[in-house]
């Protein structure tokens, strides 16, 4: 299992063999990956070449000039590529190639969850009555659609523990802007005018960012050393002017907030509400909800706890659930049942946010959760999060072993949720090794590294996020590689410092991009 | 065991214990007793792999596809054509299942789809700078508003009634909260009026919002608008249809500042209503305030050429509350169909799928109105949609056709009480002409049944 890269670096493709399989690791190192420049489908076109061919013009042409005047026309087609099929796809599937994939190696990138992504759910989505089914079609020749929304709005309530879900946002960044303007539509309807959102300085960058968007400015409140959101500090900062807390829970640092209750108390006790950023839901689901917290508002990502894949950065969803003083605020139309049991969409909500996209949001994405819910029913997705905790656990446990602990020492000394975060301050200090050059190193082991400097409060933090469906042969590894890239930079971190070496590029020039922007192919 | 997890109950023990604890209950020593649910989740008990199967199968079997009738619902997603390949590159797990490029080393597969994605968008639209793509069409419209707020601290909108009407309620709903107020701009004879929009112009217009073809299918002159809306230092957005971009003059002929839209008709399916993409192109100016990714070319320590986020200093994850959006990464998938299928169709192609749907639509209209009954709402030049009036009940007259196995198109009076029998039709290049034949016999003999009120 431990093999070292040391001898073969200098050549930058080194030759080991090794095999993808058991132990979660990617990358077959068995044949140099493609080092090819790269070169783009623009630069691929050549003049006369074409995939495309139109259906026959069954109708009588009519002069163009007739239909649209010439000043309204394009005169220069775009500078598309002029290519043949054959050669689009060996295009694009080579330049799949350079991509790691949760479906070649482990994936802990932490507050992500990726866990695996059932096939099944692809099939089920390319249905003709999925795929093919217009968004306008009438509510009645759409009666399916709707239910399974229906359906999937009545589970998702019952996991966050609250009864009124809008399916609609796009994403769980679109969902925390829904449930902050929630919330100002909540204090605007009863004539209170407020000013400020509290976010822990532990949130995800998301949570401050949509503050702004919504009108609102952001108070940061503070940590305290166990981790969790710091009570004084939440009581100097919470008066009449607070709208609301974000808060996740479990936190980013991985750490289910003990003084959940006594919080909801203090933001409660101003008026104001209180929202759950639900990135972490994956740790307790059937264990505890958000609603039983205290929480007014939660948003679900739909590609995270509920294997939508992440596409390589979307499609994802996130819908909202919320309790019943703020269900009148919710996104039009929503999903209702009527008495005679058919579904409609109903846009008669006077008090409505109104809409916050078109039509009634990812359905595709609707169909993958829906079916994963049905999959592991009630207690499979119990299962599921006590598997992503225990999973987390031993994983930390391994990486508490001597070798491992004095350079990457747990940040928060408790038993973890789904995710932990380590701080590289100590190999830094002690071999000169930056958290991103272990990561930078893991990829030439067929690792992707965990998510890397969040949460900001911890030095050179690393997140690790195992979830459910990892092997313990799998977490043992990337334990074993941890320990084994720390050794190699005991003896020699200049290793780590110029990793990585195995893959289709190495370190590249980020400060070089952004000073000299170049943002799309010169044609 | 819990579907798609490997612990058995061997490593369960062999874990907790390497953990120093007894069960797995006492992980979650940490979560009060008080927040504890004390019962099982009120979800059914799971499923095998193949009762999912039938149980989806028969939800999907419910709902009437566009291949179980023929339809010309169109009215913001169109039923264009998805070729073979989009779905089968996007099968691959390689574009799948991996997050946001992060990792640019590994990544470069991504990050190079959304190099090419911006260029293609930037071809089209005539603009020189697209991002890597935001949720979809209306939101788009909204994120456009929001930049607009940040670059000039102006509070005024005005829209085009033009504008597809979610667009136009899902800018209020964000105006409302960063603080710019709405005001629709009359239509004229199916185009924005140029008259009321030099009316409203001032210096506190944050920015004029216009749609082309706007939302009853016209094109509008943009040539006559935008210098009126650009006159006061306004910024002008417009929310373009991309594939008719292969027809009209693009957006950035006409100083455009920023151009929105849906991407859904660039090889995307309909999934009943997403997820598909947004696309955002906006010119040089404006690059430090665009929401969402952006992708760079650079080079490698070895002076390899590569691909990596950039200008992220504009992002959530660096800025936080001063960020210029909180949009993560969104729609990768959706706009690598996009980028595909714009080569796919290539240079010429998109011209003459265009070119083509303009014929069709021309046919389909001219049919249409010389039915008895049935009048266009508006004479202005269109390209795969119009709108016509019916002289009877649009929501009876779409019942009957449905009956038929024809879907006849959207009722405009959902959004426009002005045109309460209002009905607009798409023709996409999927309608050939013996289906537009048959829309026109089913709509005709439709319309005169509710006008002699034959029962249905």
């Amino acid at each position: 299992m431990s093999k070292t890269m040391n001898d073969n670096r200098l050549h930058g493709d080194p030759g080991i063999a090794d095999t993808a399989g058991q132990d979660g690791r990617g990358l077959s190192l068995e044949m140099p990956k493609q080092r090819d420049r790269a070169v783009t489908i623009f630069e691929k076109s050549k003049a006369g070449r074409r995939a495309f061919v139109a259906p026959e013009l069954d109708v009588d042409a009519q002069p163009l000039d007739d239909l649209i005047p010439a000043r309204m026309r394009r005169t220069e087609p775009p500078r598309l590529p002029e290519i043949s099929e054959p050669e689009i796809n060996r295009h694009y599937k080579r330049l799949s190639t350079r991509n790691f994939d949760l479906d070649e190696g482990f994936y802990p990138l932490g507050s992500c969850t990726m866990k695996h992504n059932p096939k099944l759910h692809e099939r089920i989505a390319a249905l003709p009555g999925n795929a093919r089914l217009h968004p306008a079609q009438a509510p009645e020749r759409a009666q399916g659609a709707l239910e399974l929304m229906y359906e999937l709005q009545v589970a998702l309530g019952e996991v966050a523990g609250l009864p009124h879900v809008s399916l609609q946002p796009s994403a769980g960044s679109h969902g925390e802007l829904a449930g902050v303007l929630l919330t100002r539509a909540y204090h605007e309807d009863r004539g209170d005018h407020r000013t400020k959102v509290l976010t822990p300085d532990t949130a995800h960058g998301t949570n401050p960012a949509t503050v702004t968007m919504a009108g609102y400015e952001v108070v940061k409140v503070g940590t305290d050393p166990d981790g969790g959101v710091d009570l004084e500090d939440l009581r100097a900062k919470a008066d009449d002017q607070v709208a609301c807390l974000m808060l996740t829970n479990p936190s980013t640092l991985g750490l289910f907030d003990r003084n959940i209750e006594e919080i909801a108390s203090i933001v409660h006790g101003v008026g104001a509400t209180l929202y759950y950023d639900g990135a972490n839901l994956n740790a307790v689901m059937g264990i505890s909800r958000p609603g039983d917290m205290g929480f007014d508002i939660v948003h679900y990502n739909l590609h995270k706890t509920f294997t939508q894949p992440h596409g390589g950065g979307g499609p994802g969803a996130g819908p909202i659930a919320v309790s019943d003083r703020i269900e009148p605020y919710l996104p039009r139309p929503q999903v209702v049942q009527g008495d005679d049991g058919s579904f409609v969409l109903d846009y008669d909500r006077p008090k409505s946010i109104g809409r916050l996209r078109g039509f009634q949001g990812n359905y595709g994405v609707f169909v993958r959760s829906y079916a994963y819910i049905l999959s592991l029913g009630g207690d499979g997705l119990r299962e599921a999060s006590e598997t992503a905790v225990l999973n987390a656990n031993y994983l930390l446990a391994r990486l508490r072993e001597a070798g491992v602990a004095e350079y990457l020492p747990v940040a928060y000394d408790r038993l973890c949720m789904h995710e932990f975060v380590l701080s590289g301050a100590p190999m830094k200090r002690e071999l000169g090794l930056k958290t991103l050059d272990l990561a930078k190193r893991l990829l030439d082991f067929g690792f992707h590294p965990p998510t890397v400097y969040f949460p900001l409060l911890v030095d050179e933090a690393l997140l690790v996020e195992p979830t459910e469906t990892e092997t313990k042969e799998t977490l043992d590894a990337f334990a074993d590689t941890i320990a084994e890239i720390l050794r190699e930079g005991e003896q020699d971190p200049e290793i780590a410092r110029n990793a990585p070496y195995t893959t289709p590029v190495r370190r590249l020039d980020e400060a070089g991009a952004a000073k000299r922007p170049v943002l799309r192919q010169p044609l | 065991m819990s579907r798609y997890t490997s612990a058995t109950d061997a490593d369960r023990r062999e874990m907790l214990d390497a953990i120093g604890v007894e069960t797995i209950e006492d992980l979650f020593a940490d979560i009060p007793a008080g927040v504890r649910l004390d019962r099982p989740l009120d979800i059914a008990a799971g499923l095998s792999e193949q009762d999912v199967y039938a149980r989806m199968r028969r939800l999907a079997s419910r709902n009437v596809s566009t291949e179980d009738e023929i339809s010309f619902l169109g009215a913001g997603m169109y039923d264009h054509y998805v070729p073979a390949l989009v779905d089968n590159l996007l099968s691959r797990s390689e574009f799948l299942t991996p997050y946001t490029p992060y990792q640019p080393e590994i990544s470069q597969g991504s990050l190079q789809v959304m190099f090419e994605y911006q260029t293609a968008i930037s071809e089209v639209t005539g603009l020189p700078v697209s991002n890597a793509s935001v949720y979809e069409g209306p939101s788009a419209v909204a994120a456009a508003g929001y930049l607009a707020r940040l670059h000039n601290k102006r509070g005024r909108f005005l829209v085009s009634r033009g504008l597809h009407p979610h667009a136009l309620e899902t800018l209020r709903t964000n105006a409302h909260g960063f603080g710019a107020t709405v005001e629709e701009l009359p239509l004229s004879d199916g185009v924005t009026d140029p008259d009321a929009l030099a009316a409203a112009m001032g210096d506190d217009v944050a920015a004029v919002f216009l749609a082309q073809p706007n939302f009853l299918g016209a094109v509008e002159d943009l040539e006559a608008l935008a210098p009126l809306a650009r006159s006061t230092g306004a910024l002008l957005i417009v929310a373009a249809d991309p594939l008719t971009l292969g027809v009209l003059k693009p957006p950035g002929d006409f100083d455009v500042d920023i151009c929105v839209g849906e991407g859904q008709t660039l090889g995307n399916r309909l999934d009943f209503g997403g997820p598909s993409f947004g696309f955002f192109a906006v010119q040089e100016h404006l690059v430090r305030k665009l929401p969402g990714r952006l992708v760079g070319e650079t080079t490698d320590v070895d002076g390899r050429r590569g691909f990596v986020l950039t200008l992220q200093t504009r992002e959530q994850h660096i800025r936080r509350e001063k960020a210029t959006s909180n949009i993560c990464t969104a729609q990768a998938l959706n706009a690598l169909a996009g980028v595909i299928y714009l080569s796919w169709l290539g240079r010429h192609g998109i011209t003459e799928l265009a070119e083509l749907m303009l014929q069709r639509t021309a046919y389909a209209r001219a049919e249409l109105a010389a039915l008895e009954g049935v009048e266009l709402l508006h004479e202005q030049p269109v390209v795969r949609e119009f709108a016509v009036t019916l002289d009877a009940s649009v929501d009876r007259v779409i019942e009957r056709c449905a009956a038929e196995g024809v879907n006849p198109g959207y009722a405009l009076g959902r959004d426009f009480d002005e045109h309460p029998d209002g009905l607009l039709v798409a023709i996409t290049e999927q309608r050939s002409r013996a289906d537009i034949d048959r829309l026109v016999s089913v709509l005709g003999a439709a319309v005169t049944a509710e006008r002699t009120g034959v029962m249905a």
